[in-house]
Formats: C-alpha cells, sequence, structure tokens
C-alpha cells in the first residue's frame, strides 16, 4: 500500500501562544522540508488562532535524555542544597526575604 | 514482578503519565495501539455521512460549519495516528487494518443518515457521547494520547452545540421539521448508547485497560453519564424521550433507562450493519484515487530537490 507518510520526514511541532510565552511542544506531523511542515503545522494545529509562532524541528534532530536514567543524569546536582532559598534559615523577623 | 514492571506500575499508581520511550508491558502498548487507531479510524469515517450533507446542509452558513466539522475530524484523526505512531506502527499498517477489516472503527457511523435531522442529530448525540468518552481519557496514562484527548475536547465542543442549535431549530419549526427531528432522535438515541462499548461483564479488554488506567472509566459508568445529561436536552428540544422507561432513581442518584438491544450492538460490529462495507469500501476508493495526488506531492518534492541541488552546486 502506497503512504506518502512513509516517504515523509517527520517534524515535532511547538506553537507559541501569546508574545511573551514559551513555545510548547503540540504534536507531529510528516512533510517533505521545513517549508511545508509550517504550512502543514499552521492548517493542522492553528485552526483556531492557538498561536502567534511556530517552530518546526525534525524529529530526528532532537536528542533526548531518558527520563528512566534520570537519576544517574542529574546525580552531580542533587549534592548542593545549598543551591536553594530553603537552605538558609534566617531568624524569624527577617525570614520573609 | 521484574524491576522494568515494577517501575512501569509505580508510574501507572503515582498518576505519572507513560512516555513513548519508557519501557512498557507488550501487552500495554498492543491495547493502547488498538485503541488509539480505532479511535483515529472512527474520526476518519466519521467524515464520510456528514461530507455526504454538506453540498445538502440548508445555507451557507451551515454549509461552512459542516465544511469545519469535518475539517476538525480530519485534524482529529491525524493527531490520533500521530499518538499511534509514538507506539511502533506505522501509518500504512493502521490503514490496512481499516480497509481489511482488522481494525474497527466506531459502529455508528454504519447506520444511514437519512435526512438533515441526522446530521444535526450526530452533531449533538454522537458527538456528545464521544466527549463524555474523550473529556475521560484526558487522564489515560499514555502522554501522547492524553496530550491528544485534551486538544480534542478543545475544539470538540463546538461540535456538540452547532449539532444541538440545529436540532432545536427543527424541533421549533414547522410540525413537518419537527416530526424529522423526533424521527432523528429516535434512530440516533439507541445507537449513540451503543457507542460506550459492551456492558463491562462484557468488554474484552476493560479490566487491563482500567488497571493500566488506559480508561479510566468503565463502559456503563460513561453510559449512565451519558443517559443522566441527555434527559434535559431532550426536555429542552421538546421531542419526545425515546426510552419510555427512562425514570430517575432517587436512590442511586441516576436514571434508570432500558436495556440496549445488545444482538443489534454484536451484528454491527461484526460487519452487518446498513453501511459497514459502503463505508470501508469509500475509504478504500478514496484512497485509492487520491493516489494521483500523492505521486504528484512526490514528484514535486524531488523536483524541488533537485532544484535547490542544482543551486548549491
Amino acid at each position: 500500500m502506497s503512504v506518502i507518510t512513509e516517504k515523509l520526514e517527520l517534524f515535532e511541532v511547538f506553537i507559541r501562544s501569546k508574545r511573551g510565552l514559551d513555545h510548547k511542544h503540540v504534536g507531529s506531523l510528516h512533510a517533505e522540508d521545513q517549508e511545508q511542515a509550517l504550512e502543514y503545522a499552521r492548517d493542522c494545529y492553528t485552526r483556531r488562532s492557538e498561536g502567534v509562532s511556530i517552530w518546526v524541528v525534525k524529529s530526528s534532530d532532537i536528542c533526548a535524555s531518558q527520563e528512566d536514567d534520570a537519576d544517574s543524569f542529574y546525580d552531580p546536582n542533587d549534592d548542593k542544597p545549598y543551591r536553594h532559598a530553603t537552605y538558609y534559615v534566617l531568624p524569624d523577623p527577617v525570614n520573609n526575604m | 514482578m521484574t524491576p522494568e514492571e515494577q517501575n512501569f506500575m509505580r508510574k501507572i499508581e503515582a498518576e505519572e503519565k507513560i512516555e513513548p520511550k519508557d519501557w512498557m508491558p507488550a501487552q500495554y502498548r498492543k491495547n493502547l495501539i488498538r485503541q488509539i487507531s480505532q479511535h483515529a479510524h472512527s474520526e476518519v469515517i466519521g467524515m464520510q455521512p456528514e461530507g455526504n450533507y454538506i453540498t445538502r446542509a440548508p445555507s451557507l452558513r451551515r454549509k461552512a460549519v459542516l465544511i469545519s466539522k469535518v475539517q476538525d475530524e480530519a485534524g482529529h484523526g491525524l493527531y490520533l495516528y500521530s499518538a499511534a505512531e509514538t507506539l511502533g506502527i506505522s501509518r500504512s499498517e493502521m490503514i490496512e487494518q481499516l480497509q481489511s477489516g482488522k481494525a474497527k472503527y466506531s459502529s455508528i457511523f454504519n447506520y444511514p443518515v437519512l435526512t438533515w435531522a441526522d446530521v444535526a442529530a450526530i452533531g449533538w448525540l454522537v458527538d456528545g457521547a464521544a466527549i463524555v468518552n474523550q473529556v475521560s481519557l484526558q487522564r489515560t496514562s499514555y502522554g501522547p494520547y492524553s496530550r491528544g484527548m485534551i486538544r480534542i475536547c478543545k475544539e470538540e465542543s463546538f461540535h456538540q452545540r452547532q449539532g444541538y442549535k440545529a436540532m432545536l431549530s427543527l424541533a421549533k419549526g414547522s410540525p413537518e421539521q419537527k416530526a424529522m427531528a423526533q424521527d432523528a432522535l429516535n434512530r440516533f438515541y439507541w445507537p449513540a448508547l451503543m457507542m460506550f462499548g459492551p456492558h463491562d461483564s462484557d468488554s474484552a479488554h476493560s479490566q487491563k485497560s482500567m488497571e493500566w488506567k488506559i480508561k479510566r472509566e468503565t463502559n456503563d459508568d460513561l453510559r449512565q453519564k451519558f443517559v443522566d445529561q441527555t434527559v434535559k436536552q431532550i426536555e429542552v428540544l421538546g421531542l419526545e424521550h425515546p426510552d419510555q422507561a427512562i425514570k430517575w432513581n432517587e436512590e442511586r442518584g441516576h436514571y434508570d433507562s432500558s436495556d440496549l438491544n445488545w444482538d443489534e450492538f454484536w451484528s454491527v460490529i461484526n460487519g452487518n450493519g446498513h453501511c459497514n462495507r459502503q463505508r470501508v469500501e469509500h475509504h478504500i476508493a478514496a484512497h485509492d484515487e487520491g493516489e494521483w495526488v500523492r505521486d504528484a506531492i512526490t514528484a514535486y518534492n524531488e523536483k524541488k530537490r533537485a532544484k535547490k541541488a542544482q543551486h548549491a552546486a
């Protein structure tokens, strides 16, 4: 069976809903290139003015950390409690700093 | 339990979402693919009966509304196919399963749509029933499915409301229009209830799917919700409730209602509804007749790529 998605690249779509907010991942789609992905993303994910800006990124270009490895991956940062504001207990009258 | 299974179950119990790259039991993956692809197929097949009415909708505004709705269904199909693809099944496998009959779609679309009032009833009742199910699925344990559901629910509310509004116009119109509305309600009420699936006790996939939080509420509970919310809506239309046995049960805090015609349910599921063959045949024909469009896209893209390469050289 010929299905065109097999010949096309997979893109991840990110949308900024309002100026000042961050781009948020909304889903993925197949397209030939970045320009086409952008047009498809507009047609598919912004039918109700959901955004003011769209990013499309080839899924294969995303390098992701493994959540299951999170323990060892983030370990080096966990032994620095002095980075947190709550680490510093101050006298009551000034604790609301 | 292996450490992987333990970790998986811990996430499920803690209401954490499962994401595509996480370890998951093979059966969890299988249940999800079955459910999500079936859901996607329903969105796509659901375009057929409504698409048929675009040229016949009674006013320009209603045509525009119907086009928007059908376009939404195509979008919903895409969200769901994409979500299923994250589980490792390809789009062509899914379409193959739909066309061969291996994969199901909602049996409601195997009922014929005879009049404009049916289109109104579908928006109100069929999309209404779908929303009850989808609101519950926003909390499903699989991340991509859950996020797709949240987006779909946001869009779906317009579908139900425009249907009810169209129904209201008919119900408050001429005696003939009111009769049309009543007839559509009578025919679509029962199949809409069947959309929630078999009784919990007869549902092959329910138990494991509940345990894994793929499904969050049982078929019967969701159906009850829909029965309850529809009573008032029928009353406001000024139509007669199709279920003579509908009765408020103070003790349960719900409406009691007649049992469904389960022979009909199984018969339609098993391919013997009025429109089963027609729907699948139409899907195959549309897919085959669209071959030249896909070829054209591929040819155009190759041309563009060659041009780019030439420029770069």
